[in-house]
């Protein structure tokens, strides 16, 4: 229907190009909407194929003219130049670590308070969830500048806390596991309740099995938001060892523009594991978009 | 048993715990706050102190004269005056309204788009559906880095893709004129995939009686999609428009890892000069009031999408 409001990016030639529509003016043997979506799904997957296969280039490779898209023969320097030149290593277990604390913290932290303000009743209850769900409207930018100063007086700037804290609870995650328990039906807990069990133990031992999708959903997202992070790290560490891997690739960009195969190799690290682990998951993540979008 | 439950109560009354409480006793009530407390309290604390906390200091920080090092010198409205007259701050606005207005409306039709596609039953939609995805799993620190090799004038698929179609060749990011646009269509390969899942998620919601409806009553394809798709899409609609101005509006990796608000600043928005006043020139309380009008502008927008779609009556949130 409308062409007009694709972007105005030529399909990229040196790809299998896309079944040629028949011409005759009756029907085409496959869906017209094919014509769209394959161009579309080439533009989209392209740029991330020719980062791998650019990755595995040799600097002769990539600065030949005109350029080119397969590589000659499989180069490993940029990897090479990665793991020995910087300490890329280091960086991934950084990341590892600031994703699998955030993980962790946000699924019991998030989940409790979701239960507490979807199910308990106590004094406070609708002043402290307003005042969770407005602070979504505050911008990062805002908190910047105090958020720096208040993690210099603790002591964390140049540490992995820096890069982790601010990913320990969101409203978010708070909004997210609320709606999910809300959306429980009440007898089970009702049915404990009257059996004599106390709030903590029907949280743990009734609510919290009931509510694996919705934390695996908290976790997926937890994980893309943390590993992604790029703000928090780059103003609070300078210390080349606590970087996390987007900071490294930010540091890399401005000292080696030119090593485009090193700073390749060190994109497919920074991005393969999320990019894999969302494939391995897609049925789960596509669900657990739709899931946080509609529910807003 | 020690705490009462909300869902219990029909859903009208779920916000009133007031009838409860008055016949339940004083020692009740403490143990049940201190309970709800217990579960609700450390992530509230976080939250809330590492948002509203800062929040506030930044207002105080935005009052004052301040490098961080050197006592802060109060100067009232001084900073908030400043913003008035800073030509880079106009340019810099002028910067952020041209993204938001290129962004926003192209994300919602681009994603609606993709998500009619993606609703037929084709043959390797799956497959369509993933690439889409795809790139919305990226960082956008690593995304910027792939632009600027994408978009490199000299070596970069996107000019040879337009030699070989005999077209003339592009600075792309180099070019002060383009830069921002470039960005816009990086941020739309990275973004476009979320508003299409949720369009799709949407598409897939609508009652087919509906679409059944209005193929009865003799209306064409796109007239079906104009007068019932569309309209029962307004909620998602709203929901995106706000997200992607938000978006928009703070987009900051992007920038940082493709031109650094270059050249000749012309993609310097709002967002980017504050970090520059903030982390380059140590100017927090300008910076800090620069943040605060970004704050009262993001709210509102916020409000105002709120508004309308009350008045519209969609229900969005």
């Amino acid at each position: 229907m409308t062409t007009t409001t694709t972007p105005p990016i030529t399909a990229i030639t040196e790809a299998p190009a896309p079944p040629q529509p028949d011409r005759r003016r009756f029907r085409l043997p496959f869906s017209g909407w094919h014509l769209l979506l394959m161009p579309l799904s080439l533009l989209f997957v392209i740029p991330l194929l020719q980062m791998v296969l650019t990755s595995f280039m040799s600097d002769g490779d990539i600065n030949r003219f005109p350029p080119k898209f397969i590589p000659t023969a499989l180069h490993i320097s940029g990897y090479k130049g990665l793991f020995t030149d910087s300490h890329i290593l280091r960086w991934l277990v950084n990341t590892i670590i600031v994703a699998a604390i955030a993980v962790t913290a946000q699924m019991v932290l998030c989940s409790m308070a979701g239960y507490g303000f979807a199910r308990l009743k106590f004094a406070g209850r609708n002043v402290g969830f307003f005042l969770m769900v407005a602070t979504v409207m505050i911008p990062t930018q805002l908190l910047m500048i105090p958020t720096y100063l208040m993690f210099t007086r603790l002591g964390i700037v140049n540490t992995l806390a820096a890069a982790f804290v601010p990913w320990l609870a969101t409203a978010f995650g708070i909004f997210l596991m609320r709606q999910f328990f809300l959306s429980l039906p009440a007898e089970l807990e009702e049915a404990a309740a009257i059996d004599g069990a106390g709030a903590w133990q029907i949280f743990f031992r009734i609510v919290l099995p009931l509510a694996r999708p919705a934390l695996a959903t908290l976790a997926l997202f937890t994980l893309l938001d943390s590993w992604n992070d790029l703000v928090w790290p780059l103003i609070a560490i300078s210390d080349e060892r606590w970087y996390t891997l987007q900071v490294g690739l930010t540091m890399f960009q401005g000292t080696r523009h030119t090593q485009w195969s090193l700073l390749m190799a060190g994109n497919v690290v920074a991005t393969m594991p999320l990019i894999i682990a969302f494939i391995v998951a897609q049925k789960r993540f596509v669900a657990t978009m739709t899931f946080s979008g509609l529910k807003g | 048993m020690q705490f009462g439950f909300a869902g219990a109560t029909p859903p009208a009354a779920r916000n009133s715990a007031r009838p409860a409480k008055a016949r339940t006793g004083w020692r009740r009530g403490v143990r049940r706050a201190t309970t709800g407390w217990a579960f609700a309290g450390p992530a509230t604390f976080i939250v809330v102190g590492l948002s509203v906390f800062p929040a506030v200091w930044a207002f105080v920080i935005s009052r004052t004269k301040w490098n961080g090092i050197a006592p802060a010198k109060n100067v009232g409205w001084g900073n908030y005056q400043l913003m008035t007259e800073d030509p880079e701050l106009t340019s810099a606005i002028r910067h952020t309204v041209v993204l938001t207005a290129l962004f926003v409306p192209s994300s919602i039709l681009l994603g609606l788009l993709i998500a009619v596609a993606l609703n037929r039953k084709i043959r390797f939609v799956g497959f369509y559906r993933t690439c889409i995805f795809v790139p919305y799993v990226a960082s956008a620190a690593a995304t910027g880095i792939l632009a600027t090799f994408v978009f490199n004038p000299q070596f970069g698929i996107a000019n040879d893709t337009l030699r070989r179609l005999h077209l003339p060749t592009q600075q792309f990011l180099e070019s002060h004129s383009q830069a921002l646009v470039v960005i816009c269509l990086i941020a739309l390969w990275g973004e476009v995939g979320f508003t299409a899942v949720i369009y799709l998620a949407a598409l897939q919601d609508i009652p087919p009686e509906l679409l059944e409806a209005g193929a009865i009553d003799g209306a064409g394809r796109f007239r079906i999609f104009w007068h019932i798709v569309v309209p029962e899409l307004r909620p998602v609609t709203v929901f995106t428009a706000v997200w992607q101005t938000i978006t928009a509006l703070q987009l900051f990796d992007l920038i940082y890892t493709t031109t650094r608000g270059g050249p000749l600043q012309s993609t310097e928005t709002v967002v980017y000069y504050m970090y520059e006043l903030a982390f380059q020139t140590q100017k927090f309380g300008y910076g800090s009031a620069v943040a605060y009008g970004l704050f009262a502008v993001t709210v509102l927008l916020t409000l105002g999408i709120f508004w309308y779609s009350r008045r519209a009556k969609v229900e969005a949130f």
